[in-house]
């Protein structure tokens, strides 16, 4: 497959906003800093998501991880952080060890990486969504189901752990 | 110069990598709750990036897809979950900082 030079700088474009937000969130001394910069990540993964022929999930990373899973961490951390104190509302602690266990750990993903010839083909990005929903409706049936039941399972314990307790006063009456 | 112009699996790659790399660092240095959650999310897209790279690239077919939409889903119920375990700890705890949550220990 010819490569056209814009194709190539919007990759590194991708790569640099996806990168650079994720660390970002990892470094930053402040919670909401890190969250929002966590935005950047998730538009980049669905950036990338369109090169690599996945159109359908791009649009799903957008709406809900951006859509949804962003707006709730972003609730959860002005509800509970103490925003105010930006300098201590997200504290590190470990970070030499943590470093060390990091640079092991990319050292063997790059080692695997580059040992294993792996029989690339380069592919033309093609619409993927038709197929997707065909095989979700007949190869991948079960999963699919099980996952919805999954998602509702999740919804109603979402629910009960983060209401309030009844007052035992007013459950009497 | 091959290397900044031919994009193939290799870029991908690595560009999942770092992000494990960056939600392993986040998992690992963070006190606070939300910030923890911050890096299990950067780690299940890393490994969504991997599956759906790989699907382009080596095994073609749709499987990848499949399985990053898997992925995302069981992200979004996680994070649902931990959050609303997060608000409860708040309520009774009055911090979310993992360190003072030590109730357990004894």
């Amino acid at each position: 497959m010819q490569q056209g030079p814009l194709f190539v700088a919007s990759f590194w474009a991708l790569f640099l906003l996806t990168i650079g937000s994720a660390g970002i969130v990892a470094l930053s001394r402040n919670v909401i800093y890190s969250t929002i910069a966590l935005l950047g990540t998730f538009l980049g993964i669905a950036g990338m998501y369109i090169q690599l022929s996945a159109d359908f999930l791009a649009a799903v990373q957008v709406l809900v991880y951006v859509g949804g899973t962003l707006t709730l961490i972003l609730f959860a951390v002005m509800l509970t952080a103490k925003i105010e104190n930006i300098q201590t509302s997200n504290t590190w602690r470990g970070r030499s060890v943590a470093f060390v266990v990091i640079m092991f750990v990319l050292l063997i993903l790059g080692r695997v990486a580059n040992s294993t010839s792996w029989p690339a083909v380069a592919r033309e990005a093609m619409p993927s969504t038709a197929k997707l929903g065909h095989a979700f409706l007949s190869e991948f049936m079960l999963p699919f189901e099980v996952a919805s039941v999954v998602l509702l399972g999740a919804m109603i314990g979402a629910v009960v752990l983060a209401r309030r307790a009844v007052k035992s006063g007013s459950e009497k009456e | 110069m091959h290397f900044l112009t031919n994009i193939g699996l290799i870029h991908y790659l690595t560009a999942a990598a770092v992000l494990f790399g960056f939600g392993l660092f986040c998992i690992i240095t963070r006190r606070h709750a939300v910030g923890i959650l911050l890096g299990v999310e950067l780690i299940l897209n890393a490994a969504a990036l991997n599956f759906v790279a790989f699907e382009h690239f080596v095994a073609g077919g749709i499987t990848g897809q499949v399985f990053t939409v898997f992925i995302i889903c069981l992200a979004a119920s996680e994070a649902a979950i931990a959050l609303a375990i997060v608000l409860q700890v708040f309520r009774t705890h009055k911090t979310i900082i993992a360190d003072e949550i030590a109730d357990m220990k004894n």
